[in-house]
């Protein structure tokens, strides 16, 4: 904040007048109408854009509804048939799979470069917004498009195997391996919780480093019985954000796999298939249904995360 | 004292890091200077020829320009913005500032859309458009931000605000400012720093979404870069390599352009926000 050009407006500073008149006992609050009034456009959307459609998505999915004719009600049919869909079931696999592969990819890389970046290195602004572009551009079409040219037959990852004598596979187009290719893909952008990470690295209490050091701790003791522990609760935050957006990606599994989730489902992230069900082939009363599965999955996984939380985030000041 | 020794090893560690990370940018961006047979046929990024063949077939091959694909995803990108940073400070000002009945509860509510997965309010907002006639334009893309859809900026630049000396208000208040002129003439100059950070972010992310685009937009002619790259995909598939990773070049610039521009500021404000 250098510019502050504004705030001359206050000058000369005010002190010979009355002070404002308080009003405190009769009125617990001072600014309803303003207050309101500010708030009114938030206020209209999260009705109009986000609780409204909540309910309304909720009765979506108990009918079955194509867009052009009016819904039709079928109570809990489409929940019961989402346990007998065997693509369903194999995109919840593959997604829960994803997540709990990815997540803790990108946060491992994200604390090690962390870690590597907090010792007071010159160029550490350079490495800073370099290690993060990744994490701005990844969920871009040209950032999928590009990786999956680097992991096709004859990509650059499998000329940098040749180097070695290495035959690599066809990554993405073999269904072992095409999911895997999605995990790198996330690993690649630890760049955002690596910034949340270096930030918390810095507000570090000195003092405890100097005392380990005094009694002869190694670096691997003061990392995991000093820094670990200190470090939590960005270690806590950062899950939870990427958690809850590993969840829903979307965009690589659509264009590695042209849209398909293949090869044979082998990358049907849940919300590829949301996709493919609503918009593909138009039946919104099922993706309501799945949506609300989401919601309520991810609601879960954050609910035993601050459960959990207790027993392992250091929240001493 | 750590050594000058241990400070070598710490840059060599991360200088390969970082080059296994950028290469395959670097590549991307010589392989799209390559004449089509020499892209997959070498792991070195340099063209040893340049062309710019790629890049005139691409950029019409899907037989709309990517001019208009660009010139939609500029228009979406900045309408955004100037929606969401308008919307998201004037509700920020009434959560920081002002005291009015269930400010807690509202304000506890919009850290719960933080939350929520977009998918799950996808189908029922596409209805709600598609009944306003609204699909195939932009308005779903931006009217929602309009609204201050997106509560990350608003509780951005409500941790900022708090951090404002509350002395400002009150000298102007005591001036006779209303809460309008205080918002205005105190409160918004001083925001600066969070309301660039709005911008940069939301432009990029903007211009990167899909999904949303995907669902709302279907003619061609309306199509962002994002989708015009996509079409571009699906039509290619297998033929014309070079063009496609010319038009990924393409669609990556505007954003990269906005980071290399802004990068010290955004680096920053992701990671103080990130910790409150």
């Amino acid at each position: 904040m250098s510019e502050n050009s504004g705030t001359a407006v206050l000058d000369p500073p005010v002190t010979d007048r009355p002070p404002a008149p308080v009003r405190r006992k009769r009125k617990r609050h001072k600014h309803n109408l303003a207050g309101y009034g500010f708030l009114a456009p938030w206020l209209i959307g999260l009705f109009a854009f986000t609780l409204i459609p909540m309910v309304y998505s909720l009765y979506l999915s108990l009918t079955k509804f194509d867009l052009l004719t009016a819904p039709q009600w079928i109570g809990f049919d489409n929940y019961v048939r989402l346990f007998s869909d065997e693509r369903y079931l194999q995109s919840i696999k593959v997604t829960l799979l994803y997540v709990v592969a990815s997540v803790p990819l990108k946060l491992a890389a994200a604390l090690l470069v962390a870690v590597a970046l907090n010792r007071g290195l010159k160029a550490l602004g350079f490495y800073r917004a370099t290690f993060y572009l990744p994490s701005l551009l990844g969920a871009s079409v040209a950032v999928s498009v590009m990786w999956r040219q680097i992991f096709s037959k004859d990509g650059l990852v499998n000329q940098f195997l040749g180097l070695f004598g290495v035959e690599g596979a066809d990554w993405i187009g073999d269904p072992r391996y095409a999911m895997w290719t999605l995990v790198l893909l996330a690993g690649w952008q630890f760049g955002t919780p690596m910034l949340i990470f270096l930030a918390g690295l810095k507000q570090l209490p000195q003092d405890l480093y100097e005392a380990a050091a005094i009694d002869g701790a190694g670096r691997f003791t003061v990392f995991f019985k000093i820094t670990l522990p200190l470090l939590s609760p960005m270690v806590f935050f950062n899950l939870v954000l990427e958690t809850i957006n590993a969840f829903q990606t979307f965009t690589p599994a659509y264009v590695i796999s042209n849209g398909l989730g293949g090869p044979i489902d082998s990358t049907l992230l849940y919300t590829l298939y949301l996709y493919l069900k609503g918009f593909g082939s138009m039946q919104m009363g099922y993706a309501s249904a799945m949506a609300w599965v989401l919601f309520l999955v991810i609601g879960l996984f954050t609910a035993v995360y601050f459960w959990s939380a207790r027993r392992w985030v250091n929240y001493a000041e | 004292m750590r050594s000058k020794k241990s400070h070598w090893r710490a840059h060599a560690v991360l200088i390969v890091v970082l080059v296994a990370m950028i290469y395959p940018m670097v590549w991307l961006v010589g392989a799209s200077f390559k004449p089509e047979n020499q892209i997959f046929s070498t792991m070195n990024p340099l063209p040893l020829a340049v062309t710019l063949a790629n890049y005139i077939s691409g950029w019409t091959a899907t037989g709309t320009s990517f001019t208009v694909y660009l010139g939609n995803s500029l228009t979406v990108s900045l309408c955004t913005v100037i929606a969401n940073v308008a919307s998201c400070s004037v509700a920020a000002y009434a959560f920081a500032r002002l005291d009015f009945a269930f400010r807690r509860f509202w304000f506890g509510l919009m850290l719960g859309t933080m939350m929520l997965p977009f998918q799950a309010t996808l189908i029922p907002q596409y209805t709600i458009f598609f009944n306003l006639n609204w699909v195939n334009t932009f308005l779903p893309l931006v009217v929602p931000y309009l609204l201050a859809y997106d509560a990350f900026f608003i509780f951005l630049m409500v941790q900022f605000i708090r951090g404002i000396p509350r002395e400002l208000d009150e000298a102007a208040a005591l001036d006779g400012a209303g809460h309008v002129r205080v918002f205005f003439s105190v409160i918004l100059p001083l925001l600066k720093p969070a309301l660039l950070t709005t911008t940069i972010l939301t432009f990029i992310w903007t211009f990167n979404d899909f999904l949303r685009q995907l669902v709302y937009l279907s003619d061609h002619s309306r199509y962002t870069a994002p989708l015009g790259l996509n079409a571009f995909v699906d039509r290619a598939s297998g033929s014309s390599y070079g063009g496609m990773l010319a038009m990924s070049v393409v669609t990556l610039v505007p954003t990269v352009a906005v980071f290399l521009v802004s990068q010290r500021r955004l680096v920053e404000g992701v990671a103080t926000t990130g910790i409150k």
